[in-house]
This record gives structure tokens, C-alpha cells and sequence, in this order.
């Protein structure tokens, strides 16, 4: 009888299982299936999956129109620098956060989650401005630099610890850095050596793992944003922007500058997603199990 | 020298200032600054001028435009509000769900878990936006939308023959047909809940067997407080992370009057209703939850 249970309750887990990923899957299925379809597969109704007429024409146009090199290169290198930058400075402020007694200290910690709370589009408007106007509050000559349309804004943000949900970094940091032992630490200052010694010689090695993930999190979250990208870098060559007006450009060729056909388009935005996801798959496949394993390692939890 | 050595004590208190300095800067200018600007922006009309910008006070004018002239706001208001209400209940017991599956042992385990967390990677930002009104995707999920529909007009006679209350009743069929929406909005909610499984104690399982206590017990006695802390982060991460989903028509809407609508102003009293409106709800949820929350210390 027990027995009889269990098969069934693995029976039920093994469906939802199944279930839930074909759920996950299917929009990558769909960018698979779409990028390989000529037109005329989509107004045949034997057509679901695979395509009956597969071509590489699709990869061909949005390739050329995403600016797909170029883009790319800039996206990458955006992504990396606000991600590198972001990591160094939420390590050393959690690390602030996690090891040092004073005063104001929870007061400043509790800064931290409200940058958490302020939706991002009701300080949209005066960053915007800030930015175009860039004075350093009033110490630069009057009228300031125009900051928009470099890599400036992010570049800023990342380096004190206040880009795209930092918050979050800077506490999953400081929570790890607070699980790891003092023993070691107290060794080290025993030693004579200092702060920053003792900072970078004897916590950070150990600190790899949380900082793996607060690297890969964030260079994700950076690659995929499209709201701040577009407001501080509209019209730039970076591939969520490329992405975003790619049915636009391209059809100025395929139809002399008609409207592509819905269906057309939707072929198009499909290949250019898969582009625009590959990097990140890519990513994603060799380092899964870092995702996987990730909050365990951060200690985030316990 | 000697008598300038400070003491360990202020050391210390040096280096805690020192370490988070970047992040105290950043707050000031990136935060704070642009902050306090928001609320000034949302009580004056905003006029760019050769030299940046110049404010003109109105008080109240731009809320009230907002709340009574605007012809959508109201309505788009309470609709994403009303959503995010019901999308975050739902978010947490699906992720809930996922977890407990996911940290049992079966064989394809690792496989389910990285599909699992596929859309932490690919169901965000620019690609859900694209995909929601994407002419593929409609086609696809198509039939999977007739049969939840049938489903859920099964599902709705199912419970009206059970006299469930009209608004329950609504609530249940349109949760069952948001599910994949859901699931893909799921994932780092999941990787929470997981790991915070996975840091349980397995000596107060094997304590629970012996005193002979069934699954169900001992989901209720033990697994569910254990997680309980962790259920409050979930609730304000997935409060957070609508913000910024493509789902969020307020945001759009806020968006495109700042740039080309209405104006810098009004569109800054928008984003202020928001913002209170979420602090209530915050307070009021976080109050309810840490109330009942268990704590392991």
C-alpha cells in the first residue's frame, strides 16, 4: 500500500515537473522554431514546429540590422564594466556593513533597502536631468556636461554601489561576510596587519562564491535592462535598443520602408530575441551550477 | 605618533565609515538628491532652458491633474495596484511549490532545477515586453490558452456549484489562467526558498520521525515556520521586482507621459501616488507578516 503511494506521488511530481519546464521552455521553443520559418511556413497549417522551408535569411537580416557586432561589443563591455564595478564596490561596503561597530551604522543599513523601495521611475526624471545637465551639484561651469549617451550614468551608479538593485548585492555581501568565521581575521590582526590587508588577503578569497554570484546577477540584469538603458543611452548601438527598434529598421529593406506584416515581424523579433539571449544561454550553460548553488553559497539564508 | 594612534575601538569605527563610504556617496548623489528633486518636480511645471531647467511652483496642480483630468491614470492605478495584490499571493505559493519539489531527490533533479531557473536569465527586461504582444508566441500558447479557458470555465461551474463567494470565485479561474505568467516571474523567488530548505536543520526532521510524525505534520511543525523569515523577503522582492516587469502598465504609462505626454511634473505626481501607495502596502504586509514570522535565535 505504501508502496502503491509512493510510485503515485512520483507519478504526480514527475508530471508537474514536466509541466512546469515545458511552461519555462516554450518561449525558447517558439524563438527556435520562428527563426528558422520562412513566411510561408507560418500561413501553412501544417506548419507548427519545424519549419518546412528552413532558412538562415532571418539570421541574415537581424544580424545586419541589430548591428549584431557592434551592438554586441558594446552591450558586452557595458555589462562587464557596470558589473565588475558594482561587485567592488558592494563587497567593500557589505564588508563595511558586516565587520565594523559604528555609530549610524543600522540607520545607513536601512538606506540600503530604501534604495531597495524607491521605484526606479520616480528618481527616472531628475537622474535623467542630472545627467544631461551634469554639474557635480553645482561645481562645475554653469550648463554642465551632457552625460547622456555614455557609459557615464552607469559607470557612476556601479561604483558606489547604487546601480540596478544593488541593494541586493550589497546585503547578500554582507550577510556572507558576517557567516564567515573571525578567527582568521583575529589572527590577522594579532599579525599586525591592517584593515585593508586583512580585507583583501584573508576575506576576500574566501568571499569568491558570493562574489560569483553578485557578478553573474548583476551582468544579467544589466544585459537584459531595457528601462534604464533607453533613458540614459537611448538611440546608442547596444543590443536592447537595437533589439527594440529592429522590426523598424529592417523594414525599410524588405519592403521599402512598408510596414512588415505582423506575422513577418514576429519571425524577425524572434531571431533577434534569440540573438539577444544567446550570450546569456551561453553564460547560463557553463555557469549553472554556480546559479543553482548560488544562495546556499551566500549563506543569504542561514 | 603615539599620542595621535587612535584607540582599536575608533580604528574600527574609522574603517566601518571608510569601507561604506562609496555607497554613502552614492546614496547622497544618486538617490537622495534626485529623490528630494522628485518632490519638487511633482509640486512645480519643469521648463528646460538653455542653462537645464527651471521650476515653476504649483502645489498641488500636477496631483490633481493626475487624479482628476488624466483621462487612464485612475483607472491604470488601481488596475496595477489590484494586480500586484493578487500576483504576489500567487508568485509565493508557486515558488513555495517549485521549491519543495525541487528539493526533493528524484532522478532528473539538476536538470529540472536549471530549467527552473531559466527565466531568471531569459524572462526579463526587454524580451517579456517583447513576447507579451509578440504575434509567435500568441500562436503558440494559443492552445494552451483554449484549454485553460475550458478548464476554466469548468473550473468557474466547479465553483459556483460549491457557493463560493463571486469575487473568490474570479479570483481562483483568473489565477489559474495567469500560471505560466506566473512561473516565469517565479524564478529567483524559487532560488530563495530553496536554499532557505536546504538550511534546515535535517537533525529536527529526524527528531520529528522518531516522535513519529506524519509528512503533514511535519510540513506544518517544522518546514513551514523555518521558512517563514523567508517568506517576508519573497514578498518584498517580488513587491520590488514588479517595478520594473514589463507587466507593469503604470510604469509605461508614467514613462510615456514624462517623455512626450504631460510633462516632467505631472508624471512625477504619478510616480509619488505609486510610491505611497506601495509604502502603505509594504507597512501593512510587513506588519501583518514579521507578526507571525518564527525566528530561529
Amino acid at each position: 500500500m505504501r508502496k502503491v503511494r509512493i510510485r503515485i506521488g512520483a507519478l504526480i511530481r514527475a508530471i508537474v515537473v514536466l509541466g512546469i519546464c515545458y511552461i519555462i521552455l516554450m518561449p525558447l521553443f517558439t524563438k527556435l522554431s520562428s527563426a528558422f520559418m520562412t513566411e510561408r511556413d507560418l500561413y501553412d497549417q501544417t506548419v507548427k514546429w519545424i519549419p518546412r522551408n528552413p532558412t538562415l535569411d532571418n539570421f541574415k537580416l537581424v544580424w545586419r540590422y541589430m548591428k549584431y557586432p557592434e551592438a554586441f561589443k558594446n552591450s558586452f563591455l557595458l555589462a562587464l564594466s557596470v558589473s565588475l564595478l558594482q561587485l567592488a564596490a558592494c563587497t567593500v561596503v557589505g564588508y563595511g556593513f558586516a565587520r565594523f561597530q559604528f555609530r549610524g551604522r543600522n540607520l545607513l543599513f536601512g538606506l540600503v533597502v530604501f534604495t531597495l523601495i524607491v521605484p526606479p521611475n520616480l528618481i527616472m526624471i531628475p537622474m535623467y536631468l542630472n545627467f544631461r545637465y551634469f554639474d557635480l551639484f553645482g561645481l562645475l561651469p554653469d550648463g554642465g556636461i551632457n552625460l547622456l549617451g555614455s557609459y557615464w550614468p552607469f559607470i557612476l551608479m556601479a561604483a558606489t554601489g547604487t546601480g540596478m538593485r544593488n541593494g541586493i548585492f550589497i546585503y547578500i555581501m554582507r550577510q556572507f561576510f558576517r557567516g564567515m568565521p573571525r578567527d582568521l581575521e583575529e589572527a590577522a590582526y594579532v599579525d599586525g596587519a591592517g584593515p585593508f590587508t586583512t580585507f583583501f588577503r584573508i576575506m576576500l578569497p574566501g568571499a569568491v562564491p558570493a562574489m560569483v554570484i553578485v557578478f553573474l546577477f548583476g551582468f544579467v540584469w544589466q544585459w537584459n535592462d531595457y528601462f534604464l538603458t533607453n533613458i540614459f543611452m537611448g538611440g546608442q548601438t547596444l543590443l536592447p535598443l537595437t533589439l527594440d527598434s529592429l522590426v523598424f529598421s529592417a523594414s525599410g529593406l524588405v519592403t521599402g520602408g512598408m510596414m512588415l506584416t505582423g506575422q513577418y515581424a514576429s519571425l524577425i523579433n524572434n531571431t533577434g530575441m534569440l540573438l539577444f539571449m544567446a550570450p546569456l544561454l551561453v553564460l547560463y550553460a557553463f555557469l549553472q551550477r554556480y546559479f543553482v548553488e548560488s544562495v546556499e553559497r551566500t549563506g543569504l539564508v542561514g | 605618533m603615539g599620542n595621535k594612534r587612535l584607540s582599536l575601538e575608533q580604528q574600527k569605527t574609522l574603517m566601518g565609515y571608510l569601507f561604506t563610504l562609496p555607497f554613502t556617496i552614492g546614496f547622497l548623489l544618486f538617490v537622495l538628491y534626485p529623490f528630494i528633486q522628485s518632490i519638487l518636480f511633482s509640486l512645480s511645471e519643469l521648463q528646460i532652458t538653455q542653462q537645464g531647467f527651471e521650476l515653476n511652483f504649483v502645489a498641488l496642480e500636477n496631483y490633481r491633474y493626475a487624479v482628476a483630468v488624466h483621462p487612464t491614470f485612475v483607472r491604470v492605478f488601481f488596475e496595477t495596484v489590484l494586480k500586484m495584490l493578487t500576483d504576489v499571493p500567487l508568485i509565493l505559493v508557486v515558488s513555495f511549490f517549485a521549491a519543495l519539489l525541487l528539493n526533493q531527490q528524484f532522478r532528473g533533479r539538476t536538470v529540472a532545477r536549471v530549467i527552473f531557473f531559466l527565466p531568471v536569465i531569459m524572462g526579463a527586461g526587454i524580451i517579456l515586453a517583447m513576447e507579451q504582444t509578440d504575434y509567435m508566441m500568441l500562436l503558440h500558447s494559443a492552445p494552451a490558452a483554449d484549454t485553460t479557458a475550458v478548464g476554466g470555465d469548468a473550473l468557474r461551474n466547479l465553483l459556483f456549484q460549491m457557493n463560493l463567494p463571486e469575487t473568490l470565485l474570479e479570483y481562483v479561474v483568473s489565477a489559474v489562467e495567469r500560471i505560466p505568467q506566473i512561473i516565469r516571474a517565479s524564478g529567483v523567488q524559487i532560488l530563495i526558498f530553496l536554499a532557505g530548505l536546504q538550511s534546515i536543520s535535517p537533525a529536527l526532521f529526524e527528531a520529528a520521525d522518531v516522535e513519529g510524525a506524519t509528512a503533514w505534520e511535519r510540513f506544518w511543525m517544522i518546514t513551514f515556520p523555518m521558512m517563514s523569515p523567508l517568506i517576508l523577503t519573497n514578498v518584498v522582492y517580488s513587491i520590488i521586482d514588479s517595478f520594473t516587469s514589463a507587466y507593469n502598465e503604470l510604469i509605461v504609462l508614467i514613462r510615456s507621459t514624462a517623455f512626450g505626454g504631460a510633462g516632467y511634473g505631472v508624471s512625477s505626481a504619478m510616480s509619488w501616488i505609486y510610491f505611497l501607495a506601495i509604502l502603505v502596502i509594504l507597512g501593512i504586509t510587513i506588519r501583518i507578516i514579521s507578526r507571525n514570522v518564527f525566528y530561529h535565535e
